[in-house]
């Protein structure tokens, strides 16, 4: 066993785990965040993304331990309150999701597309930065229009783009 | 996955020192293929030696004419610093097209080396740059370095450290990606270097090589045109589900247009 400490939505948290835990199952079972979903095995579909000291990774793709002494964030730690992240309302609003598997990892990820691009957004970098995500409902049209929205609802400038 | 011990050294010496430590130990940088692995249950290593705080390993500086990387540099980071996109602009464009940005915050140049993946990125732009490979023994020249198949020069336990890139004049990527997990079905790396032009081709055979008459027709002249006329042969390329070798010898010739391309932009 190994002892592992790290801050996770701004509470600290200590605990000894099997070197093996990856941090996923560390977050669902230990913590119980299950908002952080498991999608695959090959480290492909994103579900299990996650904010490591403030940049999206794939929580099922890394060890607990690996986490040691860093800053994590799940979908659990967005929103204020009752209150939705504008990125989350912003899927509601424009129908970025139907079975809502794959949300929490969007949403993620779109908040790192955002910290990227603060000084502008357009529709075709979203598609490109969402390739680390895999939706098997929404044919990504609605995922996309919420990124943007959520984006300039956070006050990110949308260059050419017809959907925010 | 099976069950394994964890160490993470705070330096070179340590980390190697706790490699010889444990009968089957594994060096871990990103986890990018290694965790993959290990939760497939293909490879069961008896100890993991996590390289994650060795800070002599990490960092991009430019000084002489040379840019060095450290091995546990990010794909995302060499992607956004200012000193590679001023030095090697097609090596940070290259870096950021690697999968997609949580692998490129978790993976690492020495890792993606270390596994030599034949439809790898990197091997194409160091092999093309004439690149050199610092490990904790010695420095190995990047045509020396990638041996085949997911098989490098590394002896067990070897550990990469950095790697030293000498600026080019110009130089280009062009790739045509596996669309699902980006990877290279064909990349084609251009350089006009010090030592001349040099091309390098991964993704179409079982490891990176060098492709001579693209070279030869790129030194006369370096043009998207020197480049039009030459085929590439199939023989020995892969074939896959994902193509055929013949298609492959086709998106050599395509590849190296748009590396051109990139190149003079
Ligand atoms: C979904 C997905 C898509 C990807 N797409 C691409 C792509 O488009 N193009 C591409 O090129 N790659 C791609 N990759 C691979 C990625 O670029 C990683 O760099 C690569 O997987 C290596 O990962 P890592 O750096 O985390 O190393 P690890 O997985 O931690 O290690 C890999 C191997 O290298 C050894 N090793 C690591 N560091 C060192 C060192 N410093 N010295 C000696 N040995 C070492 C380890 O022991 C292990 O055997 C993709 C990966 C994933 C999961
Ligand atoms: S569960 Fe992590 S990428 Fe699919
Ligand atoms: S909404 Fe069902 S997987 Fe995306």
């Amino acid at each position: 066993m190994v002892k592992v400490s790290l801050t996770v939505n701004g509470s600290a948290h200590s605990a000894e785990v099997e070197p093996r835990t990856l941090l996923v199952d560390f977050l669902r079972a230990h913590l119980s965040l299950t908002g952080t979903h498991v999608g695959c095995d090959t480290s492909q579909c994103g579900a299990c993304t996650v904010h490591l000291d403030g940049k999206p990774v794939k929580s099922c793709t890394m060890l607990a331990v690996q986490a040691d002494g860093h800053q994590v964030t799940t979908i659990e730690g967005v929103a204020t309150g009752k209150d939705l992240h504008p990125m989350q309302a912003a899927f509601r609003e424009c129908h970025g999701l139907q079975c809502g598997f794959c949300t929490p990892g969007m949403v993620m990820s779109a908040l790192g597309i955002v910290t990227r691009h603060k000084d502008g957004l357009d529709e075709a970098t979203v598609r490109h930065e969402l390739e680390g995500n895999l939706c098997r409902c929404t044919g990504y049209h609605g995922i996309v229009n919420a990124v943007l929205l959520g984006a300039k609802n956070m006050g990110v400038p949308i260059k050419d783009s017809k959907a925010a | 996955m099976y069950s394994f011990t964890y160490a993470k050294p705070a330096s070179v010496n340590d980390a190697a020192t706790e490699f010889s430590a444990s009968e089957d130990a594994s060096y871990l940088a990103g986890g990018m293929t290694l965790i993959p692995t290990l939760k497939q249950r293909l490879a069961q290593p008896s100890q993991l030696v996590d390289l994650g705080a060795i800070a002599d390993m990490k960092g991009i500086s430019v000084a002489g004419g040379t840019l060095t990387i450290g091995a546990m540099t990010s794909h995302a980071d060499v992607a956004a610093s200012a000193d590679v996109r001023k030095a090697v602009p097609a090596l940070a464009a290259l870096a950021g097209e690697i999968g997609d940005p949580q692998v490129r915050n978790r993976g690492t140049l020495g890792g993606s080396i270390a596994n030599n993946d034949p439809s790898a990125d990197y091997p194409a732009a160091l092999v093309a740059l004439g690149a050199t490979v610092h490990t904790d023994k010695r420095a190995i020249k990047a045509e020396d370095f990638f041996i085949g198949l997911f098989e490098t020069a590394l002896e067990p336990g070897e550990l990469i450290v950095k790697v030293s890139f000498p600026v080019a004049k110009r130089a280009g990527y062009a790739k045509f990606p596996n669309p699902a997990s980006r990877y290279a079905v064909v990349g084609v790396f251009v350089a006009e270097t010090a030592e001349g032009v040099r091309v390098a081709v991964t993704g179409a055979g079982p490891g990176v090589f060098r492709a001579g008459d693209l070279e030869e027709a790129l030194s006369k002249s370096f043009s998207t045109d020197a480049v039009k006329g030459i085929k590439a042969s199939a023989d020995g390329l892969n074939g896959d589900m994902h193509a055929t070798p013949e298609y492959r010898a086709h998106l050599i010739g395509v590849m190296a247009k748009r590396a051109v391309q990139a190149a003079l932009a």
